[in-house]
């Protein structure tokens, strides 16, 4: 609750703190579950013991089994193509949708909106068909093309562009600045947050996304890691759960570990996200 | 001769366009194209599409699958929800204290949010394992006989739906922590001055400020519900016996293992009414009553 009045006392307090544990437990038990499978010889996977001998075998089993290292740079360069047209395509557009009256302003606006609503997740069949008249079936650009125009994106950023006192954009004006110049000078380094906050939430997005490149991918060449992973664990190589539950770990590593450094800035970014 | 204003207008234009043209070709294009391709048969072999009225629709309304597809999805939307937004309050109630391990419960709370929903399932599809997953060992301990929770219909949705809440329940958290923060905390001074209990306070005045938080929360968690089957491909593909098929997985299911694309466009019009109509509904209908800042 807001201000420290309302904070629980004595019993109360005593209780709530235990509820909060519990719950804390519960959450993590699955990942703890999966470090004490993946770090420890199979036999152990479902036995503890505190004399249990900790192994990086798993994990050695798990490289070795599947192309992880090129699904990982499947992974980066689609995450990295992504957040690169989206960033130049979300500023553009915010910037026209934030400073400049023009015809047909609303109407284009709801246009954009439409793609909160409706994400290209579910438009699957289509998009598969329109990827294969491409003749791009099968790549990385075809995993990240329909989610390069972003309506979060330029949500987001129009809301933070609008902030920007006009006398800012006025005065740069004055001094002889193209609206480009404008944009580049006083409005992208003013929303810097929001563009950390975004790429976060993007990057997060895109590297843990599965159904469409699931779809959309069928060679080791394009294939991002999480649909990498589902190849490794769904086909039976009579691979046991240790070294399947080491190679979950390894796919979602890179992200968690730079959770875990920039904790903050990650739930922060989020919050800012999703704040309108 | 072009005046400034129609320079501005030009530019405004041009700066729009690249963002517009992929907005067209991936979301506007395909949305009505779906609907076109509904009104015809799919095209085999050197067989032309032709058109065929209603009849994917007449196939759709016969199909005893998509009907339990729908009812699953409803069931799906309604045990994860509310269960996630109450859990997501609590958490975030309870990191916005002074509780002891703040930092850490707030870690626990949220880390399952940025992992991948594939890895997520991964994990999970091992915890309900019968004999050898956790579940089963912690059971077993009470006395209990081995259940096969991913393999009996009864279970295997909620099964689902556990991972679910798990997953979500920390990111809604985030949100609810951004509106407690920005709260004032005269409010609760000026209350607890009027001798309100903490019950009483959070009912009649936490609770309805973060009215619009739940909206925009609702909102998502309820397109989510319709947009995320990830772990529906990795943990029981639909089964068994369609108890976990979802509409977008049955989506799948027909437009990518059975090649149907007629009829898998009938069955995604049927999921963008749905999103349309959660649009239409925030809208004109909850929009207009909350108040945002």
């Amino acid at each position: 609750m807001s201000g420290m009045v309302y904070a629980p006392r004595g019993v109360s307090r005593a209780l709530e703190t235990g509820a909060a544990w519990l719950l804390g437990f519960l959450w993590v038990l699955p990942l703890l579950y999966a470090f004490w499978t993946a770090f420890h010889p199979a036999e152990f996977s479902t036995r503890f013991a505190l004399t249990a001998p900790l192994t990086l075998e798993n994990f050695e089993r798990a490289w070795a089994a599947a192309p992880f290292a090129r699904y990982f740079l499947n992974t980066v360069i689609l995450v990295t193509m992504v957040l690169a047209a989206q960033l130049v395509l979300v500023t553009l557009a915010a910037y026209s949708f934030a400073r400049f009256e023009f015809p047909g302003r609303n109407v284009l606006f709801a246009l954009v909106l439409v793609q909160l609503m409706i994400m290209p997740d579910v438009l699957i069949v289509e998009n598969y068909q329109t990827m294969t008249k491409l003749g791009i079936k099968d790549t990385i650009l075809a995993i990240g093309l329909p989610y390069m125009a972003s309506a979060f994106g330029i949500f987001l950023l129009r809301q933070t562009f609008k902030t920007v006192p006009r006398e800012l954009d006025e005065a740069a004006r004055v001094e002889g600045c193209t609206p480009l110049q404008v944009l580049w000078k006083v409005y992208v380094p003013l929303a810097r947050p929001t563009y950390l906050a975004y790429a976060l939430v993007s990057v997060s997005y895109h590297w843990n996304n599965f159904l469409w490149p699931l779809i959309i991918t069928n060679s080791v060449e394009a294939r991002p890691v999480t649909v990498g992973l589902q190849v490794f664990s769904a086909t039976d190589q009579g691979l046991d759960w240790s070294v399947i539950t080491a190679a979950t770990l390894l796919t979602t590593a890179p992200l968690l570990i730079a959770f875990l450094l920039f904790q903050k800035q990650f739930v922060q970014s989020f919050m800012r996200a999703g704040i309108r | 001769m072009t005046s400034a204003r129609t320079q501005q207008w030009i530019l405004a234009w041009l700066l729009l366009l690249p963002a517009m043209v992929l907005l067209v070709l991936f979301t506007h294009y395909p949305a009505v194209a779906t609907f076109w391709q509904s009104f015809f048969s799919t095209p085999k072999g050197s067989r032309a599409a032709v058109f065929v009225g209603a009849e994917n629709y007449e196939q759709l309304v016969a199909d005893p699958i998509f009907w339990q597809a729908l009812s699953n999805n409803f069931w799906y939307a309604l045990g994860t929800i509310p269960a996630s937004i109450v859990i997501a309050i609590l958490m975030a109630i309870w990191v916005n204290e002074k509780i002891a391990g703040r930092g850490f419960l707030r870690l626990a709370y949220f880390t399952p949010t940025i992992l991948p929903m594939i890895a997520v399932a991964n994990i999970w599809l091992f915890f309900y394992t019968p004999e050898y997953g956790l579940l089963e060992k912690f059971l077993g301990v009470f006395g209990a006989g081995s259940h096969n929770w991913l393999g009996s219909k009864s279970t295997a949705l909620p099964a689902l739906m556990v991972v679910t809440i798990w997953k979500e329940a920390g990111f809604f958290m985030i949100f609810y922590l951004a509106a407690l923060q920005s709260m004032s905390p005269y409010l609760a001074e000026a209350a607890a001055i009027e001798g309100a209990s903490r019950w009483y306070f959070f009912r009649r005045v936490t609770f309805p400020l973060l009215m619009p938080t739940t909206l925009f929360v609702l909102v998502n968690a309820i397109i989510n519900a319709f947009r995320l089957v990830d772990h529906i491909v990795v943990m029981t593909r639909g089964g068994p016996d369609n108890a976990t098929a979802l509409l977008l997985y049955y989506v799948y299911e027909i437009g990518f293992r059975f090649w149907d694309t007629a009829y898998a466009a009938a069955l995604t019009v049927i999921l963008l009414a749905i999103l349309g109509l959660v649009a239409l509904v925030q809208f004109f209908f909850l929009e207009r009553r909350v108040h945002y800042q």
